[in-house]
Protein backbone atom coordinates (compact mmCIF):
# COMPACT_ATOMS: atom_id res chain seq x y z
CA UNK A 1 0.00 0.00 0.00
CA UNK A 2 2.76 2.37 1.01
CA UNK A 3 4.67 1.55 -2.14
CA UNK A 4 1.66 2.30 -4.29
CA UNK A 5 1.17 5.58 -2.49
CA UNK A 6 4.78 6.57 -2.96
CA UNK A 7 4.76 5.66 -6.62
CA UNK A 8 1.60 7.72 -7.03
CA UNK A 9 3.25 10.72 -5.43
CA UNK A 10 6.34 10.31 -7.56
CA UNK A 11 4.11 9.89 -10.61
CA UNK A 12 2.46 13.17 -9.83
CA UNK A 13 5.75 14.93 -9.31
CA UNK A 14 6.97 13.81 -12.67
CA UNK A 15 3.86 14.98 -14.54
CA UNK A 16 3.57 18.12 -12.50
CA UNK A 17 1.90 20.89 -14.48
CA UNK A 18 0.31 24.25 -13.65
CA UNK A 19 -2.83 22.33 -12.79
CA UNK A 20 -1.33 21.06 -9.62
CA UNK A 21 -1.75 24.44 -8.03
CA UNK A 22 -5.41 23.54 -7.97
CA UNK A 23 -7.04 20.91 -5.92
CA UNK A 24 -9.12 19.15 -8.53
CA UNK A 25 -9.09 15.87 -10.38
CA UNK A 26 -7.97 16.08 -14.00
CA UNK A 27 -7.99 13.09 -16.36
CA UNK A 28 -5.40 14.29 -18.84
CA UNK A 29 -3.36 17.14 -17.40
CA UNK A 30 -1.14 17.39 -20.43
CA UNK A 31 -4.06 17.99 -22.74
CA UNK A 32 -6.29 19.96 -20.44
CA UNK A 33 -3.79 22.41 -18.98
CA UNK A 34 -1.69 23.43 -21.97
CA UNK A 35 -0.71 27.03 -22.49
CA UNK A 36 -2.59 28.92 -25.21
CA UNK A 37 0.47 28.79 -27.47
CA UNK A 38 0.78 25.05 -27.08
CA UNK A 39 -2.91 24.49 -27.80
CA UNK A 40 -2.83 26.68 -30.87
CA UNK A 41 0.24 24.98 -32.25
CA UNK A 42 -1.38 21.58 -31.77
CA UNK A 43 -4.64 22.81 -33.28
CA UNK A 44 -2.89 24.17 -36.36
CA UNK A 45 -1.05 20.90 -36.98
CA UNK A 46 -4.23 18.92 -36.54
CA UNK A 47 -6.29 21.33 -38.63
CA UNK A 48 -3.86 21.01 -41.54
CA UNK A 49 -4.05 17.26 -41.16
CA UNK A 50 -7.84 17.01 -41.02
CA UNK A 51 -8.36 19.35 -44.00
CA UNK A 52 -5.90 17.24 -45.95
CA UNK A 53 -7.68 14.02 -44.99
CA UNK A 54 -11.09 15.46 -45.84
CA UNK A 55 -9.77 16.71 -49.18
CA UNK A 56 -8.11 13.40 -50.03
CA UNK A 57 -10.75 10.94 -48.86
CA UNK A 58 -14.19 12.59 -48.79
CA UNK A 59 -15.48 13.36 -52.31
CA UNK A 60 -17.97 15.86 -50.86
CA UNK A 61 -15.16 18.01 -49.43
CA UNK A 62 -12.89 17.48 -52.41
CA UNK A 63 -15.52 18.86 -54.78
CA UNK A 64 -16.53 21.67 -52.48
CA UNK A 65 -12.97 22.87 -51.82
CA UNK A 66 -11.95 22.48 -55.47
CA UNK A 67 -14.97 24.49 -56.63
CA UNK A 68 -13.86 27.33 -54.36
CA UNK A 69 -10.26 27.09 -55.52
CA UNK A 70 -9.12 25.90 -52.09
CA UNK A 71 -6.54 23.30 -51.22
CA UNK A 72 -5.25 22.01 -47.88
CA UNK A 73 -2.13 24.15 -48.31
CA UNK A 74 -4.30 27.22 -47.78
CA UNK A 75 -4.25 26.51 -44.05
CA UNK A 76 -1.14 28.34 -42.87
CA UNK A 77 -2.55 29.69 -39.64
CA UNK A 78 -5.63 28.92 -37.54
CA UNK A 79 -7.37 31.98 -38.96
CA UNK A 80 -7.11 30.49 -42.44
CA UNK A 81 -10.00 28.19 -41.54
CA UNK A 82 -12.08 31.26 -42.35
CA UNK A 83 -11.52 30.66 -46.05
CA UNK A 84 -13.18 27.27 -45.88
CA UNK A 85 -16.92 26.70 -46.32
CA UNK A 86 -19.31 25.62 -43.60
CA UNK A 87 -20.88 22.17 -43.39
CA UNK A 88 -24.57 22.05 -42.52
CA UNK A 89 -26.86 19.28 -41.35
CA UNK A 90 -28.46 19.30 -44.80
CA UNK A 91 -25.07 18.73 -46.42
CA UNK A 92 -24.59 15.70 -44.20
CA UNK A 93 -28.05 14.39 -45.05
CA UNK A 94 -27.42 14.65 -48.75
CA UNK A 95 -24.62 12.13 -48.58
CA UNK A 96 -26.70 9.70 -46.49
CA UNK A 97 -25.80 7.12 -45.37
CA UNK A 98 -22.01 6.75 -45.63
CA UNK A 99 -20.96 9.59 -47.94
CA UNK A 100 -18.94 11.47 -45.34
CA UNK A 101 -16.75 8.54 -44.34
CA UNK A 102 -13.05 9.15 -44.92
CA UNK A 103 -12.02 5.54 -44.49
CA UNK A 104 -13.16 2.28 -46.16
CA UNK A 105 -16.46 1.15 -44.62
CA UNK A 106 -14.88 -1.95 -43.10
CA UNK A 107 -12.77 0.28 -40.84
CA UNK A 108 -15.93 1.76 -39.36
CA UNK A 109 -16.75 -0.37 -36.34
CA UNK A 110 -19.78 1.50 -35.02
CA UNK A 111 -22.44 3.88 -36.33
CA UNK A 112 -24.87 6.22 -34.64
CA UNK A 113 -27.48 8.56 -36.08
CA UNK A 114 -28.86 11.94 -35.10
CA UNK A 115 -32.20 12.11 -33.31
CA UNK A 116 -35.36 13.33 -34.92
CA UNK A 117 -36.80 11.85 -38.07
CA UNK A 118 -36.77 14.76 -40.52
CA UNK A 119 -36.14 12.96 -43.76
CA UNK A 120 -32.92 11.03 -43.49
CA UNK A 121 -30.89 11.14 -40.29
CA UNK A 122 -27.20 12.01 -40.17
CA UNK A 123 -25.03 8.93 -39.82
CA UNK A 124 -21.86 9.18 -37.77
CA UNK A 125 -19.24 6.48 -38.36
CA UNK A 126 -16.54 5.61 -35.81
CA UNK A 127 -13.27 3.80 -36.36
CA UNK A 128 -11.59 2.01 -33.49
CA UNK A 129 -9.50 5.14 -32.90
CA UNK A 130 -12.61 7.33 -32.94
CA UNK A 131 -14.13 5.23 -30.18
CA UNK A 132 -10.90 5.66 -28.22
CA UNK A 133 -11.16 9.40 -28.77
CA UNK A 134 -14.78 9.36 -27.61
CA UNK A 135 -13.81 7.37 -24.49
CA UNK A 136 -10.99 9.83 -23.81
CA UNK A 137 -13.08 13.00 -23.99
CA UNK A 138 -15.90 11.48 -21.94
CA UNK A 139 -13.38 10.21 -19.38
CA UNK A 140 -12.12 13.79 -19.08
CA UNK A 141 -15.68 15.03 -18.64
CA UNK A 142 -16.66 12.44 -16.05
CA UNK A 143 -13.45 13.14 -14.15
CA UNK A 144 -14.67 16.73 -13.84
CA UNK A 145 -17.52 15.20 -11.81
CA UNK A 146 -14.87 13.49 -9.71
CA UNK A 147 -15.71 10.07 -11.16
CA UNK A 148 -13.08 7.41 -10.48
CA UNK A 149 -12.86 3.62 -10.50
CA UNK A 150 -14.76 3.36 -7.21
CA UNK A 151 -17.87 4.94 -8.67
CA UNK A 152 -21.13 3.37 -9.81
CA UNK A 153 -22.68 5.24 -12.73
CA UNK A 154 -26.37 4.91 -13.46
CA UNK A 155 -26.64 5.89 -17.10
CA UNK A 156 -30.25 6.76 -17.95
CA UNK A 157 -29.34 8.01 -21.44
CA UNK A 158 -30.75 5.73 -24.12
CA UNK A 159 -28.53 3.05 -25.62
CA UNK A 160 -29.05 2.64 -29.33
CA UNK A 161 -28.59 4.84 -32.35
CA UNK A 162 -28.69 7.85 -30.01
CA UNK A 163 -25.14 8.75 -28.97
CA UNK A 164 -26.02 9.66 -25.37
CA UNK A 165 -25.95 6.21 -23.80
CA UNK A 166 -22.78 4.91 -25.46
CA UNK A 167 -20.76 8.12 -25.03
CA UNK A 168 -21.18 8.09 -21.27
CA UNK A 169 -20.65 4.33 -21.22
CA UNK A 170 -17.30 4.47 -23.04
CA UNK A 171 -16.01 7.30 -20.85
CA UNK A 172 -16.99 5.52 -17.65
CA UNK A 173 -15.34 2.29 -18.77
CA UNK A 174 -12.19 4.14 -19.72
CA UNK A 175 -12.03 5.41 -16.15
CA UNK A 176 -12.86 1.96 -14.83
CA UNK A 177 -16.03 2.93 -13.00
CA UNK A 178 -18.96 0.50 -12.80
CA UNK A 179 -21.65 1.30 -15.36
CA UNK A 180 -25.33 0.47 -14.94
CA UNK A 181 -26.56 0.69 -18.55
CA UNK A 182 -30.20 1.08 -17.57
CA UNK A 183 -31.30 3.55 -20.33
CA UNK A 184 -34.31 5.84 -20.01
CA UNK A 185 -37.65 4.77 -18.58
CA UNK A 186 -38.75 2.23 -15.97
CA UNK A 187 -38.63 5.08 -13.50
CA UNK A 188 -39.55 3.05 -10.39
CA UNK A 189 -36.90 0.50 -11.28
CA UNK A 190 -34.39 3.33 -11.64
CA UNK A 191 -35.12 4.46 -8.11
CA UNK A 192 -34.91 0.95 -6.71
CA UNK A 193 -31.52 0.45 -8.38
CA UNK A 194 -30.28 3.83 -7.20
CA UNK A 195 -30.94 2.69 -3.68
CA UNK A 196 -30.01 -1.01 -3.91
CA UNK A 197 -26.81 -0.56 -5.94
CA UNK A 198 -25.89 2.63 -4.07
CA UNK A 199 -25.36 4.57 -7.29
CA UNK A 200 -22.84 7.38 -6.88
CA UNK A 201 -23.24 9.14 -10.24
CA UNK A 202 -26.50 9.76 -12.10
CA UNK A 203 -26.57 10.66 -15.78
CA UNK A 204 -29.81 12.04 -17.19
CA UNK A 205 -31.51 14.74 -19.27
CA UNK A 206 -32.61 17.61 -17.02
CA UNK A 207 -36.30 16.96 -17.60
CA UNK A 208 -35.97 13.25 -16.91
CA UNK A 209 -33.89 14.04 -13.83
CA UNK A 210 -36.62 16.24 -12.44
CA UNK A 211 -39.19 13.58 -13.17
CA UNK A 212 -37.05 10.96 -11.46
CA UNK A 213 -36.75 13.23 -8.41
CA UNK A 214 -40.50 13.60 -8.28
CA UNK A 215 -41.14 9.86 -8.42
CA UNK A 216 -38.34 9.23 -5.88
CA UNK A 217 -40.09 11.64 -3.55
CA UNK A 218 -43.40 9.80 -4.00
CA UNK A 219 -41.64 6.53 -3.23
CA UNK A 220 -40.33 8.05 -0.02
CA UNK A 221 -36.68 7.98 -1.09
CA UNK A 222 -34.55 10.61 0.63
CA UNK A 223 -30.96 11.71 0.04
CA UNK A 224 -29.99 9.66 3.12
CA UNK A 225 -31.02 6.47 1.34
CA UNK A 226 -28.65 7.11 -1.56
CA UNK A 227 -24.89 7.53 -1.97
CA UNK A 228 -24.96 10.09 -4.76
CA UNK A 229 -21.85 12.12 -5.36
CA UNK A 230 -22.54 14.00 -8.58
CA UNK A 231 -24.87 14.29 -11.56
CA UNK A 232 -24.05 14.67 -15.23
CA UNK A 233 -26.84 16.02 -17.40
CA UNK A 234 -27.22 16.90 -21.05
CA UNK A 235 -29.01 16.48 -24.39
CA UNK A 236 -31.52 19.24 -23.67
CA UNK A 237 -31.69 22.97 -23.08
CA UNK A 238 -31.77 23.97 -19.45
CA UNK A 239 -31.80 26.98 -17.17
CA UNK A 240 -29.93 27.72 -13.98
CA UNK A 241 -33.22 27.38 -12.10
CA UNK A 242 -33.56 23.83 -13.44
CA UNK A 243 -30.04 23.02 -12.33
CA UNK A 244 -30.69 24.47 -8.88
CA UNK A 245 -33.83 22.38 -8.57
CA UNK A 246 -31.99 19.20 -9.62
CA UNK A 247 -29.21 19.91 -7.13
CA UNK A 248 -31.67 20.68 -4.36
CA UNK A 249 -33.62 17.51 -4.95
CA UNK A 250 -30.64 15.16 -5.22
CA UNK A 251 -28.40 17.03 -2.80
CA UNK A 252 -25.33 16.97 -5.07
CA UNK A 253 -23.70 19.07 -7.78
CA UNK A 254 -25.02 18.73 -11.34
CA UNK A 255 -22.70 19.36 -14.28
CA UNK A 256 -23.59 19.83 -17.93
CA UNK A 257 -22.36 17.60 -20.76
CA UNK A 258 -22.53 18.93 -24.32
CA UNK A 259 -22.11 17.18 -27.61
CA UNK A 260 -23.74 16.33 -30.91
CA UNK A 261 -23.86 13.26 -33.09
CA UNK A 262 -22.45 15.03 -36.14
CA UNK A 263 -19.24 15.76 -34.24
CA UNK A 264 -18.97 12.70 -31.97
CA UNK A 265 -21.82 12.65 -29.44
CA UNK A 266 -21.62 13.76 -25.79
CA UNK A 267 -18.12 14.82 -24.83
CA UNK A 268 -17.47 17.84 -27.04
CA UNK A 269 -17.52 20.01 -23.92
CA UNK A 270 -18.20 19.36 -20.23
CA UNK A 271 -18.63 21.58 -17.21
CA UNK A 272 -16.08 21.49 -14.41
CA UNK A 273 -16.91 21.92 -10.73
CA UNK A 274 -16.76 25.70 -11.07
CA UNK A 275 -20.04 25.37 -12.99
CA UNK A 276 -19.32 28.50 -15.00
CA UNK A 277 -19.24 27.21 -18.53
CA UNK A 278 -18.23 24.02 -20.30
CA UNK A 279 -14.61 23.25 -21.20
CA UNK A 280 -14.41 22.47 -24.91
CA UNK A 281 -11.92 19.68 -25.61
CA UNK A 282 -10.34 21.93 -28.18
CA UNK A 283 -7.36 19.70 -28.86
CA UNK A 284 -9.93 17.50 -30.66
CA UNK A 285 -12.77 19.87 -31.56
CA UNK A 286 -11.94 23.33 -32.86
CA UNK A 287 -14.62 25.86 -31.86
CA UNK A 288 -15.55 29.13 -33.58
CA UNK A 289 -18.40 31.54 -32.98
CA UNK A 290 -20.10 33.15 -35.96
CA UNK A 291 -22.86 35.64 -36.53
CA UNK A 292 -25.60 33.28 -37.76
CA UNK A 293 -26.89 35.86 -40.25
CA UNK A 294 -23.73 37.28 -41.80
CA UNK A 295 -21.63 34.14 -40.98
CA UNK A 296 -18.80 36.50 -39.95
CA UNK A 297 -16.51 35.02 -37.33
CA UNK A 298 -16.95 36.69 -33.94
CA UNK A 299 -14.35 37.12 -31.23
CA UNK A 300 -14.06 35.80 -27.70
CA UNK A 301 -16.83 36.89 -25.33
CA UNK A 302 -19.16 37.56 -28.26
CA UNK A 303 -22.39 35.60 -28.53
CA UNK A 304 -23.26 33.74 -31.71
CA UNK A 305 -23.59 30.32 -33.32
CA UNK A 306 -21.09 27.64 -32.41
CA UNK A 307 -19.17 26.13 -35.34
CA UNK A 308 -17.07 23.01 -34.78
CA UNK A 309 -14.33 21.24 -36.71
CA UNK A 310 -13.24 17.76 -35.72
CA UNK A 311 -9.44 17.84 -35.54
CA UNK A 312 -8.73 14.18 -34.96
CA UNK A 313 -11.68 12.08 -36.08
CA UNK A 314 -10.68 9.44 -38.60
CA UNK A 315 -13.97 7.93 -39.71
CA UNK A 316 -15.85 11.12 -40.34
CA UNK A 317 -13.88 14.38 -40.36
CA UNK A 318 -16.20 17.39 -40.32
CA UNK A 319 -15.00 20.85 -41.30
CA UNK A 320 -16.79 23.87 -39.80
CA UNK A 321 -20.08 22.29 -38.81
CA UNK A 322 -22.82 24.79 -38.05
CA UNK A 323 -24.32 23.53 -34.80
CA UNK A 324 -27.08 26.19 -34.74
CA UNK A 325 -26.50 26.35 -30.99
CA UNK A 326 -26.07 29.84 -29.56
CA UNK A 327 -23.27 30.35 -27.06
CA UNK A 328 -20.16 32.40 -26.20
CA UNK A 329 -16.51 31.34 -25.91
CA UNK A 330 -14.47 32.52 -22.94
CA UNK A 331 -10.70 32.13 -22.78
CA UNK A 332 -8.38 32.20 -19.78
CA UNK A 333 -7.33 29.73 -17.13
CA UNK A 334 -10.26 28.41 -15.13
CA UNK A 335 -10.45 28.17 -11.36
CA UNK A 336 -10.26 24.38 -11.80
CA UNK A 337 -6.81 24.69 -13.37
CA UNK A 338 -7.79 23.83 -16.93
CA UNK A 339 -6.81 26.14 -19.74
CA UNK A 340 -9.32 24.75 -22.24
CA UNK A 341 -11.68 27.41 -23.58
CA UNK A 342 -15.10 27.52 -21.94
CA UNK A 343 -18.42 27.88 -23.69
CA UNK A 344 -21.52 29.23 -21.97
CA UNK A 345 -24.61 27.14 -21.43
CA UNK A 346 -26.55 26.96 -24.74
CA UNK A 347 -29.08 29.75 -24.60
CA UNK A 348 -30.87 29.28 -27.89
CA UNK A 349 -30.88 28.12 -31.48
CA UNK A 350 -30.25 30.00 -34.68
CA UNK A 351 -32.88 27.89 -36.45
CA UNK A 352 -36.40 26.91 -35.42
CA UNK A 353 -35.49 23.52 -34.00
CA UNK A 354 -37.09 22.60 -30.70
CA UNK A 355 -35.87 19.95 -28.34
CA UNK A 356 -38.79 18.16 -26.78
CA UNK A 357 -37.98 15.38 -24.34
CA UNK A 358 -34.50 15.30 -25.88
CA UNK A 359 -35.83 14.78 -29.42
CA UNK A 360 -35.19 17.35 -32.15
CA UNK A 361 -38.43 18.68 -33.64
CA UNK A 362 -38.72 21.10 -36.55
CA UNK A 363 -42.00 22.93 -37.28
CA UNK A 364 -41.58 21.88 -40.92
CA UNK A 365 -42.06 18.26 -39.86
CA UNK A 366 -45.45 19.08 -38.36
CA UNK A 367 -46.40 20.90 -41.54
CA UNK A 368 -45.34 17.93 -43.62
CA UNK A 369 -47.52 15.60 -41.55
CA UNK A 370 -50.55 17.88 -41.85
CA UNK A 371 -50.20 18.16 -45.62
CA UNK A 372 -50.42 14.39 -45.89
CA UNK A 373 -53.99 14.42 -44.56
CA UNK A 374 -56.64 15.34 -47.08
CA UNK A 375 -58.60 18.46 -46.20
CA UNK A 376 -56.28 19.56 -43.42
CA UNK A 377 -54.88 23.06 -43.86
CA UNK A 378 -51.29 23.70 -42.79
CA UNK A 379 -52.47 26.37 -40.37
CA UNK A 380 -51.03 25.24 -37.10
CA UNK A 381 -49.30 26.33 -33.96
CA UNK A 382 -46.95 24.33 -31.79
CA UNK A 383 -47.12 24.84 -28.06
CA UNK A 384 -44.54 23.29 -25.77
CA UNK A 385 -45.33 23.11 -22.10
CA UNK A 386 -43.69 21.55 -19.11
CA UNK A 387 -46.64 21.32 -16.76
CA UNK A 388 -45.24 18.62 -14.59
CA UNK A 389 -41.51 18.36 -15.27
CA UNK A 390 -42.01 16.49 -18.52
CA UNK A 391 -42.34 18.27 -21.85
CA UNK A 392 -45.69 18.17 -23.56
CA UNK A 393 -46.26 19.00 -27.16
CA UNK A 394 -49.57 20.45 -28.24
CA UNK A 395 -50.39 21.22 -31.84
CA UNK A 396 -53.30 23.51 -32.63
CA UNK A 397 -54.73 22.90 -36.06
CA UNK A 398 -57.33 25.08 -37.70
CA UNK A 399 -60.49 23.26 -38.69
CA UNK A 400 -61.56 23.51 -42.33
CA UNK A 401 -64.96 22.83 -43.94
CA UNK A 402 -63.39 19.72 -45.51
CA UNK A 403 -62.67 18.03 -42.21
CA UNK A 404 -65.60 19.38 -40.24
CA UNK A 405 -68.36 16.92 -39.50
CA UNK A 406 -71.30 17.60 -37.24
CA UNK A 407 -70.70 14.34 -35.44
CA UNK A 408 -68.47 14.22 -32.38
CA UNK A 409 -67.09 10.77 -33.17
CA UNK A 410 -65.99 11.85 -36.65
CA UNK A 411 -64.25 14.91 -35.26
CA UNK A 412 -62.48 12.88 -32.59
CA UNK A 413 -61.46 10.48 -35.38
CA UNK A 414 -59.90 13.32 -37.39
CA UNK A 415 -58.10 14.61 -34.31
CA UNK A 416 -56.67 11.15 -33.60
CA UNK A 417 -55.63 10.77 -37.21
CA UNK A 418 -53.72 14.06 -37.13
CA UNK A 419 -52.05 13.01 -33.88
CA UNK A 420 -50.97 9.71 -35.45
CA UNK A 421 -49.56 11.38 -38.56
CA UNK A 422 -47.55 13.86 -36.51
CA UNK A 423 -46.27 11.16 -34.18
CA UNK A 424 -45.15 9.18 -37.21
CA UNK A 425 -43.21 12.16 -38.50
CA UNK A 426 -41.50 13.32 -35.32
CA UNK A 427 -41.47 10.21 -33.15
CA UNK A 428 -43.16 11.90 -30.21
CA UNK A 429 -46.67 11.72 -28.84
CA UNK A 430 -48.56 14.97 -29.34
CA UNK A 431 -51.91 16.33 -28.33
CA UNK A 432 -53.84 17.91 -31.20
CA UNK A 433 -56.41 20.59 -30.55
CA UNK A 434 -58.76 21.56 -33.35
CA UNK A 435 -59.37 25.29 -33.38
CA UNK A 436 -61.58 27.64 -35.39
CA UNK A 437 -60.39 28.96 -38.76
CA UNK A 438 -58.19 32.06 -38.63
CA UNK A 439 -57.91 31.78 -34.86
CA UNK A 440 -54.14 31.20 -34.95
CA UNK A 441 -52.50 34.61 -34.70
CA UNK A 442 -50.77 35.77 -37.85
CA UNK A 443 -48.15 38.43 -37.95
CA UNK A 444 -47.54 40.05 -41.34
CA UNK A 445 -49.36 37.20 -43.00
CA UNK A 446 -47.08 34.62 -41.43
CA UNK A 447 -48.35 32.52 -38.56
CA UNK A 448 -46.56 32.47 -35.23
CA UNK A 449 -45.58 28.82 -35.34
CA UNK A 450 -44.10 28.05 -31.97
CA UNK A 451 -44.98 29.03 -28.44
CA UNK A 452 -42.46 27.61 -26.02
CA UNK A 453 -43.72 28.03 -22.48
CA UNK A 454 -40.82 26.21 -20.86
CA UNK A 455 -38.76 29.38 -20.33
CA UNK A 456 -35.51 27.77 -21.35
CA UNK A 457 -33.73 30.89 -22.50
CA UNK B 1 -89.86 16.10 -44.59
CA UNK B 2 -86.18 16.77 -44.16
CA UNK B 3 -85.24 19.79 -42.13
CA UNK B 4 -82.07 21.74 -42.74
CA UNK B 5 -80.03 22.23 -39.64
CA UNK B 6 -76.82 24.25 -39.44
CA UNK B 7 -73.89 22.76 -37.56
CA UNK B 8 -71.11 25.04 -36.34
CA UNK B 9 -67.67 24.10 -35.07
CA UNK B 10 -66.78 25.82 -31.81
CA UNK B 11 -63.55 25.77 -29.91
CA UNK B 12 -64.11 24.95 -26.28
CA UNK B 13 -63.13 28.45 -25.25
CA UNK B 14 -64.86 31.20 -23.34
CA UNK B 15 -67.07 33.41 -25.48
CA UNK B 16 -67.22 31.26 -28.62
CA UNK B 17 -70.88 30.23 -28.26
CA UNK B 18 -71.81 33.80 -27.54
CA UNK B 19 -69.86 34.99 -30.61
CA UNK B 20 -71.71 32.58 -32.91
CA UNK B 21 -75.13 33.49 -31.55
CA UNK B 22 -74.31 37.19 -31.48
CA UNK B 23 -73.29 37.07 -35.15
CA UNK B 24 -76.69 35.61 -36.04
CA UNK B 25 -78.50 38.11 -33.82
CA UNK B 26 -76.77 40.97 -35.62
CA UNK B 27 -78.52 39.80 -38.81
CA UNK B 28 -81.89 39.33 -37.11
CA UNK B 29 -81.81 35.59 -37.40
CA UNK B 30 -84.04 33.97 -34.87
CA UNK B 31 -83.12 30.59 -33.48
CA UNK B 32 -85.92 28.01 -33.32
CA UNK B 33 -84.06 25.16 -31.70
CA UNK B 34 -80.56 24.61 -30.41
CA UNK B 35 -78.38 21.78 -29.25
CA UNK B 36 -74.73 21.71 -28.24
CA UNK B 37 -72.55 18.64 -28.33
CA UNK B 38 -69.31 19.18 -26.49
CA UNK B 39 -66.07 17.43 -25.65
CA UNK B 40 -63.29 18.76 -23.47
CA UNK B 41 -61.65 20.32 -26.52
CA UNK B 42 -64.36 21.40 -28.93
CA UNK B 43 -68.09 21.71 -29.37
CA UNK B 44 -70.59 21.34 -32.20
CA UNK B 45 -73.48 23.77 -32.14
CA UNK B 46 -76.61 22.65 -33.99
CA UNK B 47 -79.29 25.17 -34.84
CA UNK B 48 -82.64 25.29 -36.54
CA UNK B 49 -83.24 28.70 -38.11
CA UNK B 50 -85.83 29.98 -40.64
CA UNK B 51 -83.26 30.60 -43.39
CA UNK B 52 -80.43 28.10 -42.93
CA UNK B 53 -78.54 29.04 -46.14
CA UNK B 54 -78.49 32.68 -45.21
CA UNK B 55 -77.32 31.88 -41.68
CA UNK B 56 -74.58 29.65 -43.07
CA UNK B 57 -73.34 32.38 -45.37
CA UNK B 58 -73.21 34.92 -42.55
CA UNK B 59 -71.34 32.58 -40.25
CA UNK B 60 -68.79 31.57 -42.90
CA UNK B 61 -68.16 35.26 -43.59
CA UNK B 62 -67.37 35.58 -39.90
CA UNK B 63 -64.79 32.76 -40.01
CA UNK B 64 -66.90 29.95 -38.61
CA UNK B 65 -66.80 26.46 -40.05
CA UNK B 66 -70.41 25.61 -40.86
CA UNK B 67 -72.21 22.70 -42.48
CA UNK B 68 -75.82 22.18 -43.35
CA UNK B 69 -77.10 18.79 -42.28
CA UNK B 70 -80.58 17.36 -42.65
CA UNK B 71 -82.62 16.06 -39.75
CA UNK B 72 -86.14 14.73 -39.33
CA UNK B 73 -88.70 16.31 -36.97
CA UNK B 74 -91.26 14.25 -35.13
CA UNK B 75 -94.21 15.58 -33.19
CA UNK B 76 -94.96 14.10 -29.80
CA UNK B 77 -97.65 14.82 -27.32
CA UNK B 78 -95.94 16.29 -24.29
CA UNK B 79 -96.53 13.19 -22.14
CA UNK B 80 -94.34 10.78 -20.22
CA UNK B 81 -93.32 7.76 -22.31
CA UNK B 82 -93.86 9.29 -25.72
CA UNK B 83 -90.18 9.77 -26.48
CA UNK B 84 -89.43 6.25 -25.33
CA UNK B 85 -92.06 4.85 -27.66
CA UNK B 86 -90.46 6.55 -30.66
CA UNK B 87 -87.07 5.21 -29.66
CA UNK B 88 -88.53 1.73 -29.34
CA UNK B 89 -89.68 1.91 -32.96
CA UNK B 90 -86.15 2.83 -34.05
CA UNK B 91 -84.63 0.16 -31.89
CA UNK B 92 -86.97 -2.50 -33.29
CA UNK B 93 -86.01 -1.47 -36.82
CA UNK B 94 -82.32 -1.55 -36.00
CA UNK B 95 -81.79 2.14 -36.68
CA UNK B 96 -78.81 3.74 -35.04
CA UNK B 97 -79.25 7.40 -34.12
CA UNK B 98 -76.35 9.74 -34.53
CA UNK B 99 -77.96 12.28 -32.27
CA UNK B 100 -81.29 13.77 -31.26
CA UNK B 101 -82.60 16.75 -29.41
CA UNK B 102 -86.04 17.87 -28.37
CA UNK B 103 -87.89 21.02 -27.48
CA UNK B 104 -91.41 21.99 -26.51
CA UNK B 105 -93.74 23.60 -29.03
CA UNK B 106 -95.31 26.35 -27.00
CA UNK B 107 -98.37 27.08 -29.16
CA UNK B 108 -99.57 23.53 -29.58
CA UNK B 109 -98.54 22.07 -26.26
CA UNK B 110 -96.56 19.48 -28.18
CA UNK B 111 -92.96 18.34 -28.08
CA UNK B 112 -90.80 18.31 -31.20
CA UNK B 113 -88.08 15.75 -31.55
CA UNK B 114 -85.23 16.25 -34.05
CA UNK B 115 -83.47 13.11 -35.20
CA UNK B 116 -80.35 12.43 -37.25
CA UNK B 117 -79.24 9.10 -38.72
CA UNK B 118 -76.95 8.37 -41.63
CA UNK B 119 -79.89 7.20 -43.74
CA UNK B 120 -82.72 9.68 -43.38
CA UNK B 121 -84.96 8.12 -46.05
CA UNK B 122 -84.98 4.84 -44.18
CA UNK B 123 -85.73 6.71 -40.96
CA UNK B 124 -88.70 8.55 -42.52
CA UNK B 125 -90.00 5.29 -43.89
CA UNK B 126 -89.88 3.52 -40.55
CA UNK B 127 -91.46 6.43 -38.68
CA UNK B 128 -94.30 6.74 -41.19
CA UNK B 129 -95.03 3.03 -41.06
CA UNK B 130 -95.24 3.21 -37.30
CA UNK B 131 -97.77 6.02 -37.61
CA UNK B 132 -95.60 8.63 -36.00
CA UNK B 133 -96.36 12.09 -37.32
CA UNK B 134 -93.55 13.98 -38.97
CA UNK B 135 -93.45 17.76 -38.91
CA UNK B 136 -93.00 19.50 -42.28
CA UNK B 137 -89.98 21.80 -42.60
CA UNK B 138 -91.95 25.02 -43.01
CA UNK B 139 -93.65 24.41 -39.70
CA UNK B 140 -90.36 23.74 -37.93
CA UNK B 141 -88.64 26.82 -39.37
CA UNK B 142 -91.49 29.03 -38.20
CA UNK B 143 -92.36 27.57 -34.85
Amino acid sequence: MLIILISKIIGRMITRSPCKEFDSMIWNEKAECMSRDEIEELQLNRLQDVVQRAFDHVPYYNQKFTALGLSPEDIQSLDDINKFPFTTKDDLREVYPFGMFAVPRKEIIEVHTSSGTTGKPVVSGYTKKDLELWSEVMARGLTMMDVNEDDIIQNTHGYGLFTGGFGVHYGAQKIGATVIPISTGQTRRQIEIMKDFQTTIMIFTPSYGLYLAEVAHEEGLTTEDTSLKAIGFGAEMWTSQMRKEIERRFGVKAQNIYGLTEIIGPGVAVECQEQRGLHVFEDHFYPEIIDPNSTQVLGADETGELVLTTLTREGMPIIRFRTKDITTLRYGRCGCGRSLVKMDRITGRSDDMLKVRGVAVFPSQIEKALLKIEGVQPHYQIIVNRPHLMDELEVRVETSPEIFSDEVKEMVGIKNKIEDYIQNEIGLKVKVNLVEPKSIPRSEGKAVRVIDNRELH
Amino acid sequence: MKIKQISIFLENKKGRLWKALDTLAAYDINIRALSLADTSEFGILRLIVPEPEKAQEILIKNNFVVKIKEVVAVELSDHPGDLASVLKVLNDSDINLEYLYAFVHEKKDKAILLLRTDNLDQLINVLEKAGISLVPEEEVYHL
